[in-house]
């Protein structure tokens, strides 16, 4: 029929219109900063510290071993180590970082720090809305602003946060099983030395 | 000689001198135009109201445009340089000013001007369709026919270019 | 009493004018009767741009202006402070007088139509004896502004677009006119207010309205066309194509000038839906005789509402149509319907009343449609393609 291309095409028209006001699939604009959009797992924007407990200096699982700050291609990690040494949370002293320093300007979120950290310190966030009005203080992040709580990491990441959870208890556990029987053998005869295995492999 | 007619004559005459006297082109063309809505106005003045509204339909909507349009086109450069004054302009003037004379003395002594008008003269469009499907249907039968055959001959002359360019 | 109300602007405007002297009195009659349409149409003009913008975002699943106001309603005043306080850059190349002058001029001019459009019952500002006439022969006032618009921000794409938008505007302007002269023929008279009274009857409870005759349909729908591409809108609107030449001839106007060639767009949108209003649709009559106790300027600017509503909804499905497209449809479908509809036209006039004309004048509007809409499709058939250089 003459026109008949036009008529469908109004009619569509005249459908999304009025479809628009009754269904969410013909509107589907996300207002947002009253409406979100749920957030996905695995997105990444910028890192943060894990600490395991609620001190914030006790419980950080960093020990300042600097692998990050050689790795970080654009070099926007500044790590100063401390002179002492502090116990972790599984006990044994390590050192911690003094000084932990990100610019948010120049991290590139390539996550290469989380790939390398042998202590699954490091771990990225999902936060984003991250304006601030001061181009150069507002932007260096110091170990207190970076340095979040495990159950943080296991609200943003449940399937990861699971996993690593379950790997430091597992090696924990491995540890703990090595040193009771090394305690047993040390009892028992002349101690070897024993190598101790570092605990565990970094997941992506 | 009411205030009106004095304003409108202002306007038209202002606007067909600057027409002849200005430097850039299409200020020309557009003081011109200014000069036929002058036209119009004095048409509509006379309560002649077709025809005054047919003159801003056909000559500034339609010879006011082809005209700008022929200069966009072919027109080389910018703005023209100030022309000298022609060597000739006092005899012009001297010839321009005795035609005048004699066209207003031929006005002023013909019965036309002498002619007591109707105070409320307005030929409607009534009257005008009538005459002309009645007292002249011949003459606008034949002026179709020219405008017809001058449109067959302007397609024809635009195709034949075309197919030259080929 | 629904008589009161229907007049009450008239008699509003009688009672002010007898408290008036009567040396005055010309002044007071002009001021009163141009004021409401300047004040009333950019009012309308403002709602529609914020409605076009709430509709076209409907259209395409998104929500349109929702942050000022109630339901984002105040958008025209955010855009009308935006517009008046940007500053006004000229470049300096362009041609002063002529770049000032061609927004004033395309404004002027469409204001100027507005004199002629029966609002109401007795509310029109000028009763001419040939106002369609002066409607058409201002409106062609626009193509002028529109070069001078084009013309003087020398500048190539500028020129570019306002030679094809004085071309688009040349070619429908001829179709708008010969569709227009069906109604006049019918009404027998270039006055507007006469055209509307022979609309103001009613059989039963039909109205006499010439849009519901084949040739006022035919004629209604090829006005509608036209004044759509008259005004530069969607699909027909490639001279402002936003997303080609950004703003074609109006390229180099910023603040106020813009806003103001926008405002002439928009007028222009309007004064040709009243002008077809008033050809076609009826003006100021009810659809239904029992409707007649609602006021006349109600159903003047609720049939106005209604078709800018249809140019939204065309805006937002059509896509845009290629110069030459665009010139092929005006020259070989439109002005060859339009002077058929003019046949036909004279025809239904000369045919006795009854069901007969009816069928004779609608296979007669069908069968030139039908035929040239054939004749305006390219059949593209695929050729072997040819290189002149690659082998």
């Amino acid at each position: 029929m003459l026109g008949k291309g036009l008529l469908n095409g109004l009619a569509e028209t005249a459908r999304n219109f009025l479809g628009s006001y009754v269904s969410k699939d013909r509107l589907t604009t996300v207002q947002f900063p009253e409406e979100r959009v749920p957030p996905i797992e695995a997105a990444r924007n910028f890192p943060f510290l894990i600490y395991d407990g609620e001190s914030r200096q006790q419980g950080l699982r960093c020990v300042s071993c600097l692998i990050c700050e050689k790795e970080c291609p654009p070099k926007c990690i500044f790590i100063e180590k401390s002179q002492d040494k502090k116990p972790d949370a599984s006990g044994k002293p390590q050192f911690y970082p003094a000084v932990f320093n990100i610019d948010v300007s120049v991290c590139m979120s390539c996550q290469i720090c989380v790939e390398v950290c042998p202590f699954d310190a490091i771990k990225m966030d999902v936060a984003f809305e991250l304006s601030t009005d001061n181009r150069f203080d507002g932007l260096l992040w110091n170990k207190e602003q970076l340095s979040k709580p495990n159950e943080y990491y296991r609200a943003i990441h449940p399937t990861e946060a699971a996993a690593v959870d379950a790997q430091l208890a597992e090696s924990r556990a491995k540890m703990e099983a090595k040193s009771k029987s090394a305690a047993e053998a040390r009892s028992g005869d002349a101690a070897s030395p024993q190598m101790q295995s570092v605990s565990g492999a970094t997941e992506k | 000689m009411t205030v009106s007619f004095l304003i409108l004559a202002t306007l038209t005459i202002a606007g067909m001198a600057a027409a002849m006297s200005l430097r850039n082109l299409i200020h020309c063309v557009l003081a011109l135009t200014l000069g036929f809505a002058g036209l119009a106005a004095l048409y509509l003045y006379l309560g002649a109201q077709f025809v005054g509204f047919t003159q801003i339909l056909v000559y500034v909507g339609a010879v006011a445009i082809l005209a700008v349009f022929v200069i966009m086109m072919t027109q080389s450069a910018g703005p023209m340089t100030r022309p000298a004054p022609a060597s000739s302009w006092a005899i012009g003037s001297l010839v321009a000013g005795s035609v005048f004379a004699i066209l207003a003395w031929a006005i002023r002594s013909s019965d036309v001007s002498r002619e007591i008008l109707p105070s409320e003269t307005e030929a409607t469009v009534h009257q005008i369709g009538d005459a002309l499907m009645h007292r002249f249907v011949l003459p606008l039968e034949i002026i179709g026919l020219l405008l017809t055959v001058a449109l067959i001959g302007a397609v024809i002359l635009a195709m034949h270019e075309k197919r030259e360019t080929r | 009493m629904s008589e009161t109300i229907d007049q009450i602007f008239v008699i509003l405007k009688d009672w002010i004018m007898g408290n008036v002297s009567a040396g005055m009195r010309p002044i007071f009659s002009a001021l009163l009767s141009v004021v409401p349409v300047l004040v009333v149409f950019p009012l309308l003009f403002a709602f529609t741009t914020v409605l076009e913008r709430k509709g076209l975002g409907r259209i395409q699943n998104r929500y349109g202006p929702n942050r000022t106001g109630p339901y984002g309603f105040f958008q025209p005043l955010a855009d009308a402070v935006k517009s008046l306080t940007k500053e006004d850059i000229v470049p300096r190349a362009a041609d002063q007088v002529v770049h000032f002058l061609a927004p004033l001029l395309l404004v002027s001019a469409v204001f100027l139509g507005y004199a002629v459009l029966p609002v109401g019952r007795n509310m029109v500002v000028a009763d001419l004896n040939a106002g369609v006439l002066f409607f058409f022969a201002v409106g062609s006032l626009v193509e002028l502004a529109v070069f001078m618009a084009g013309w003087s921000s020398r500048n190539k794409y500028s020129l570019l677009g306002a030679m094809r938008a004085i071309a688009q505007m040349i070619s429908y302007e001829v179709p708008l006119v010969l569709a227009s002269i069906v109604a006049i023929m019918a009404a027998g008279s270039l006055s507007t207010v006469s055209i509307v009274r022979a609309q103001a009857g009613y059989t039963g409870i039909w109205p006499h309205w010439f849009v519901l005759t084949p040739w006022g349909f035919a004629g209604f729908v090829l006005f509608m066309i036209a004044a759509t591409a008259e005004s530069n809108r969607s699909p027909f609107d490639l001279p402002e194509g936003e997303s080609e030449i950004i703003a074609g001839y109006y390229i180099e106007y910023s603040g106020f000038k813009f806003a103001l060639f926008f405002l002439g767009e928009y007028l222009g949108m309007f004064a040709t839906s009243a002008m077809a209003i008033t050809l076609f649709l009826g003006g100021w009559a009810a659809p239904f005789s029992f409707l007649t106790w609602v006021p006349s300027y109600f159903w003047f600017f609720a049939k106005l509402l209604t078709m800018i509503a249809g140019f939204i909804w065309i805006r937002g499905t059509l896509p845009r149509l290629r110069m030459d497209q665009l010139m092929n449809f005006a020259w070989r479908f439109m002005l060859p319907m339009t002077l058929f509809n003019i046949f036909i036209a004279g025809v239904w006039h000369f045919m006795p009343a009854g069901f007969s004309r009816w069928f004779v004048c609608a296979i007669l509007v069908a069968a030139p449609c039908i035929l040239l809409s054939r004749g305006l499709k390219q059949e593209k058939k695929l050729q072997v393609r040819t290189y002149r250089f690659a082998e």
